[in-house]
């Protein structure tokens, strides 16, 4: 009896003591996720408490649709619409040429490389995604301008309007933003393709069709939404990329043609805000609004994407 | 006179195996396996889990090639002709020997594209001519009354049974001359397990038919020749009246009383 009393005792005593520790755990995880939501609150209201002004006093009109760029001049003008255009064309352009090398890639990896190779392979793109964004700069400087200048220097030979820039153009930057997109385009689809039955491609297969067609026509296609998600991510990377192509690009505000140097949204924010003033600096935080814009807007596929799966 | 015999041997007897070994690395997975199939029939392979069964399907059609460790030794012809020489073609070689596997899976496509995806693939592009091969695919599949309103929709919604017509349908697509199934009914309920059964019955007219599976009752009902394995050996092979009836094999008898496996 005295016994089964205090082992009684003993098991409230323990459970209330658990209850707590529960009850403060719980505290805690709602705290951790609550911090997440107060952050992206409080930046999302910054970024419109400060984007905002500049539109008010300048006109949204001109802001965005303006291709003059003089934030510095007598009488200033702030028409930001060749940066926004350079961001969409240079991170169209990464796609263009990221992403089919990259889905190649993530094909060889999943279907057709032997173990060993692809266990070199694979480390390999994974350490893509670790280098600095700098050193990605600096490369394309060092070795990707040249190469562009004299390209360039070919093809614009004749020309009399056009102005040389050394090879730091929109070009440049497109291609060291599709090798920046790589590593996260092959992980994601190589996911994606390894996700797909077998099966279905011994189907495929067994219907008489090629390794070829069965890749393109059966295998793709099932892993469509998770290619989807990875290029979408990838977007949202090379739309965020700062430090690498504002060494590549020229940095000049021009609109956006390939041999043109340009400036995009990110770097225009880089090489200004050290310096800009007034009205000027609170421009900046505009371009920074409609940057957190865009990078909204991808989230928001990509949320849509994502629920999209679950989905049979 | 002899030619004239072997001739019709050959005419009778569709696919053939002779002295077929297959290795999975160091897995002797079939050993000397001689078999006669029957045109126009239907085959069944029976034996316990692991004997091999799906294994000698795939060599039939050369699926084991996707394999990546797999070393098959021996012949395997398809009208007197030896599927593994280099001169076969592969692609040509599946189109002739269709296949069902054990899980529906049509592709993530509409239930159309789905039958029409081998026709494509062997170049057939007239939308009259594919629409044609769809109908008759799926009537002969005996899906089609049940999808006809619904073509464009998603494979995907079909249900367990309906995916698996919806498979064989899609094997026929390509007029195959052999068709392999492995275990087709085993992921099925009764009544659909019955509609594919029934399918195969009618089948024997225009295809030759391997099947593989677990369920002596449906071997005894469907099928006209009856093959036993039993780790990687044929133990016996007979018309399945036969072997059902007068096992020459006492290991046979006991598997088929389901003594063991
Ligand atoms: N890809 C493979 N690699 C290595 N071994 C394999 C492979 N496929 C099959 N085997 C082995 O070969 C043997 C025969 O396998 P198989 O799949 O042909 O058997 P089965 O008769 O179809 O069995 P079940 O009735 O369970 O489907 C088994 O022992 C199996 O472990
Ligand atoms: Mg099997």
């Amino acid at each position: 009896m005295c016994l089964k009393g205090s082992e009684s005792e003993y098991q409230r005593n323990r459970s209330s003591h658990a209850r707590g520790v529960e009850k403060a755990a719980e505290i805690l995880f709602g705290l951790c996720g609550m911090s997440a939501i107060l952050a992206v609150g409080s930046i999302t209201l910054y970024m419109i408490v400060n984007g905002i002004p500049a539109v008010l006093q300048v006109g949204w009109k001109e802001i965005l649709f303006s291709t003059v760029w003089m934030p510095t001049a007598k009488e200033p003008s702030f028409g930001i619409f060749s940066v926004i255009l350079t961001s969409i064309a240079g991170t169209f352009l990464a796609v263009l040429i990221g992403v089919p090398l990259a889905v190649l890639t993530a094909v060889f990896l999943s279907e057709v490389a032997p173990a060993h190779l692809a266990s070199i392979v694979r480390p390999a793109v994974e350490l893509l995604a670790g280098i600095p964004s700098v050193i990605y700069g600096v490369l394309g400087m060092m070795v990707l301008n040249p190469l562009m200048y004299r390209l360039e220097q070919w093809i614009f030979a004749d020309s009399e309007t056009h102005q040389f820039t050394g090879g730091a153009n929109l070009l440049s930057a497109a291609i060291v933003l599709a090798v920046m997109i790589l590593p996260t385009v092959i992980t994601i689809s190589e996911a994606a393709i390894r996700a797909v039955p077998p099966e279905l491609m011994a189907s495929s297969l067994a219907l008489g069709a090629s390794f070829v067609q069965t890749i393109f026509r059966v295998t793709l296609p099932a892993a469509k939404s998770g290619i989807l998600t990875a290029v979408v991510l990838g977007i949202g990377r090379a739309m965020g990329e700062a430090m690498a192509i504002s060494l590549v690009s020229g940095n000049s505000v021009n609109l956006p043609l390939p041999f043109m140097s340009v400036r995009f949204l990110t770097t225009a924010i880089v090489s200004e805000m050290g310096y800009a003033g007034g009205l000027h600096r609170q421009v900046l935080f505009t371009i920074g609004l409609v940057l957190f814009g865009f990078i909204m807007v991808i989230n928001l596929v990509l949320h849509r994407i994502l629920k999209g799966e679950g989905r049979p | 006179m002899a030619g004239d015999k072997g001739q019709r041997r050959m005419t009778q007897c569709k696919m053939m195996t002779e002295k077929l070994n297959v290795y999975y690395g160091k897995r002797h997975a079939l050993k000397d396996v001689d078999i006669r199939i029957r045109s126009h029939a239907v085959t069944a392979l029976i034996g316990p889990s692991g004997c091999g069964k799906s294994t000698f399907l795939k060599t039939l059609n050369r699926m084991n090639d996707l394999v990546g460790n797999v070393r098959i030794e021996g012949q395997v012809y398809l009208d007197g002709e030896d599927i593994y020489s280099t001169r076969m073609d592969v692609t040509r070689l599946r189109k002739r020997v269709g296949m069902v596997f054990q899980q529906p899976n049509p592709f993530p496509m509409t239930i159309y594209d789905n039958i029409a995806y081998g026709p494509r693939i062997h170049g057939i592009k007239g939308k009259e001519q594919l629409d044609g091969i769809v109908e008759r695919s799926l009537r002969q599949a005996a899906i089609w009354e049940e999808v006809r309103e619904g073509l464009y929709k998603s494979a995907l919604g079909l249900s367990g049974g309906q995916k698996q017509r919806l498979c064989i349908a899609r094997a026929l697509a390509v007029e195959p001359e052999v068709l392999l199934m492995d275990e087709p009914t085993s992921a099925l309920d009764p009544v659909s397990t019955l509609k594919v059964e029934e399918l195969m019955t009618a089948f024997k007219q225009k295809y030759t038919i391997v099947i593989v599976t677990h369920n002596m009752q449906q071997a005894a009902r469907i099928s006209d020749d009856t093959v036993f394995f039993l780790e990687g050996e044929l133990v016996e092979s007979d018309t399945t009246a036969r072997l059902f009836s007068h096992p020459a094999d006492r290991r046979t008898r006991a598997y088929i009383n389901g003594r063991f496996g």
